[in-house]
């Protein structure tokens, strides 16, 4: 069983990849991979309030998101989303648990509610005016094909355009001691069902059981298994070369993500 | 229209009681779940609904790293009404990996990195040894261990979308159904009791010193619960027994508008509604009960009250059953669903506890005591932090 979508814009950032225009020739190999910690934007879309409550999910998501619908010529509102991450702001989490285990445990709330797995989610609508729905996933280090299985099938089911974003965020010490993700890295997919003039390539994928493929760049590689959103890698890669290309995407320890990519 | 999906097999376990018997009955009794907070070290006045017996709840031994409250909570849900043989019955029919697994949660087992905090290297601050980050803490640890304490090898997902998590797993799941990389799944929602929440909330103003009120003129905040339910979801065959319950549509939506309060008129709540019902080809008036979201928070239940009252007006029966279950937060969605389920099933529209003065502001037909009637046609509402909202609309086959 294969389901099958229109990929029109793609967004991305992460370690020495500053958006999807200069980390082309980066992934296809014509440029050198030189990694540097990832540059979060300020999300000037937002209000000054909620600009201020922002952390770095909400900055990563809208900067990934939006250069994916520009790329895309698509409105943001018309869009349903799927956000995918194996969890949400580890900066956050880190000094609320401190507090709780603390004499003092007056949280802030705006702390609290900058907690849930979809606040980016939220700002994302706050910022955009979208009131379409938006699914909000988590499967640790299969978190990036989840998020694609839910956006295609959301494409092929609904028939309509999805706009998938993954990402992850670094976690700080201790929470990094049991869960190390050193950076944060975003990827985000404008998905059609049918073509259109804006079609960039076709996208099929299907469960298998083979083995998923690294990247032969050991700094890639190390960034690709590093982050769990970072595993879309491969499919970037392939859509980069500009030709037809097979792949198999992690996913979980049971079943991983064949994939072909055929250029429009 | 959604081809309709059979909920095969269901359960609830939340404070009124494990499985459906004991939360039938105590719907029956009108008798609520909810007790003053002993909860851990919590020093705050405030009434929870805890589920009693999580504590003694024993994973097997090749699951121990999953071992916490959440877990716990999960498996002791699970082992309710036969749920896990009639997964391994679907596993017979359609393969380990064609049955999926959708979770909905908002915390997963985060109190376990709350108490691993307390006891940090004095020195260098890291964790305690034994501290299992991917079996309790991560997000996905619940669905994870959902997963493979079924025995399932399929696609498996944490929907967590804070308080609406659990109904949103409903339409993540009938897509990836429709879509056919899945033949069945088990849908479910799983949020227990920690520190998070309950200061989190407490933060905000929202927490009652009473039992929550949803829906009362002097409501003034929510009663936190935990709870889990699971449905097995199957594509009906072509003869269902006349009491036989079926997702008939979902309808979701976002408020655009502020990060912890919803639209001051529900707007985003009353396109979730209205798309349910667009899928399920309903008109409002063939509604026969609606389970409110109702938290009982002053703006929460304004704007659910003007929503619904646009919509459906001031005659369909409504309550929300947060006065018995507490707002057990991601697992809100599912356990309302499955108290939806027993409804059409028993002729039986639960009252509202707690409330002793519905507030005339909010023109609706809220149900202060149990009625019993047959229904056909019944409708859920979930809605979260963040604005996401998410409506199901549950029928009989008959």
């Amino acid at each position: 069983m294969t389901l099958a979508a229109y990929i029109e814009g793609i967004g991305l950032l992460g370690p020495g990849l500053s958006n999807w225009a200069s980390a082309q020739a980066i992934l296809s190999g014509e440029q050198p991979y030189e990694p540097s910690k990832t540059v979060l934007p300020m999300p000037t879309l937002l209000p000054a309030a909620e600009r201020r409550r922002s952390g770095a999910i909400v900055r990563l998501t809208l900067a990934v998101g939006l250069e994916a619908l520009a790329m895309a010529g698509q409105d943001a509102k018309q869009l349903a989303c799927v956000f995918s991450a194996s969890s949400g702001d580890g900066e956050n989490c880190h000094v609320l648990c401190d507090m709780l285990a603390s004499g003092d445990r007056a949280i802030s709330p705006t702390r609290f509610h900058n907690s849930t797995h979809n606040a980016a989610a939220g700002y994302w609508g706050i910022a955009t005016g979208a009131m379409t729905s938006a699914s909000v996933l988590s499967a640790f280090d299969a978190s990036f094909v989840a998020g694609l299985l839910e956006a295609m099938s959301q494409v092929a089911v609904d028939n309509t355009r999805t706009l998938l974003l993954a990402y992850d965020t670094a976690y700080p010490e201790p929470l990094h001691g049991v869960r190390p993700i050193n950076d944060a890295i975003g990827i985000a997919l404008v998905l059609a069902p049918q073509p259109s003039q804006h079609s960039l390539a076709q996208i099929r994928v299907g469960l298998t059981l083979e083995q998923a493929q690294t990247l032969n760049n050991p700094a890639l590689e190390q960034l690709r298994s590093g982050i769990p959103a970072a595993r879309g890698l491969p499919l970037l890669r392939a859509f980069a070369l500009r030709k037809k290309e097979n792949l198999v995407l992690d996913y979980l320890d049971s079943t991983r993500l064949a994939v072909t990519i055929t250029p429009c | 229209m959604l081809k309709a999906l059979h909920l095969s097999s269901f359960t609830a376990t939340n404070a009124m009681g494990c499985g459906l018997d004991e939360t039938l009955f105590a719907l029956r009794q009108q008798r609520s779940g909810l007790a003053p907070c002993a909860f851990d070290t919590v020093d705050l006045k405030t009434y929870i609904g805890q589920v009693a017996g999580v504590d003694d709840v024993a994973l097997p031994a090749g699951l121990s790293a999953f071992d916490c409250r959440n877990n716990r909570l999960a498996q002791l849900a699970l082992d309710q009404d036969g749920f896990t043989e009639s997964v391994r019955n679907a596993i017979e029919r359609y393969g380990a990996s064609r049955v999926g697994v959708f979770i909905g949660t908002s915390t997963a087992g985060i109190l376990q990195t709350e108490l691993a905090y307390r006891r940090r290297d004095k020195v260098s601050g890291a964790l305690p040894a034994d501290f299992n980050y991917r079996g309790t803490h991560s997000t996905f640890s619940v669905a994870d261990f959902t997963s493979r304490y079924l025995g399932l090898i399929g696609p498996a997902v944490v929907v967590s979308s804070a308080c609406s998590s659990s109904a949103k797993v409903f339409s993540s799941a009938r897509r990836m159904m429709a879509a056919g990389l899945i033949d069945a799944a088990v849908v479910g929602g799983v949020d227990s009791l920690c520190l998070t929440t309950l200061y989190g909330f407490n933060s905000l103003g929202l927490l009652s010193e009473q039992a929550c009120r949803p829906f009362d003129a002097q409501r003034n905040g929510i009663s936190i619960g935990e709870a889990a339910a699971f449905a097995l979801l199957e594509r009906g065959p072509e003869h269902l027994d006349p009491d036989a319950v079926l997702l008939l549509g979902v309808g979701e939506s976002s408020d655009a508008y502020h990060i912890s309060s919803p639209h001051p008129q529900g707007l985003g709540a009353r396109m979730a509604m209205q798309d349910a019902l667009n899928m399920a080809g309903l008109l409002p008036t063939e509604i026969d009960y609606i389970n409110l979201h109702g938290t009982a928070t002053q703006s929460n239940d304004a704007a659910e009250g003007q929503a619904v009252a646009a919509l459906f007006g001031s005659l369909t029966p409504c309550s929300s059953t947060k006065g018995s279950t507490g707002h057990t937060l991601g697992a809100a969605g599912a356990v309302e669903a499955i108290i939806c389920a027993l409804a059409l099933q028993n002729n039986l529209l639960p009252a509202g506890l707690n409330t002793e003065h519905p507030d005339p502001k909010l023109s609706l037909n809220y149900l202060m005591n149990n009625q019993e009637q047959t229904m056909a046609h019944v409708l859920s509402n979930s809605f979260g932090f963040g604005g996401t909202n998410c409506c199901l609309i549950f029928g009989k086959a008959t």
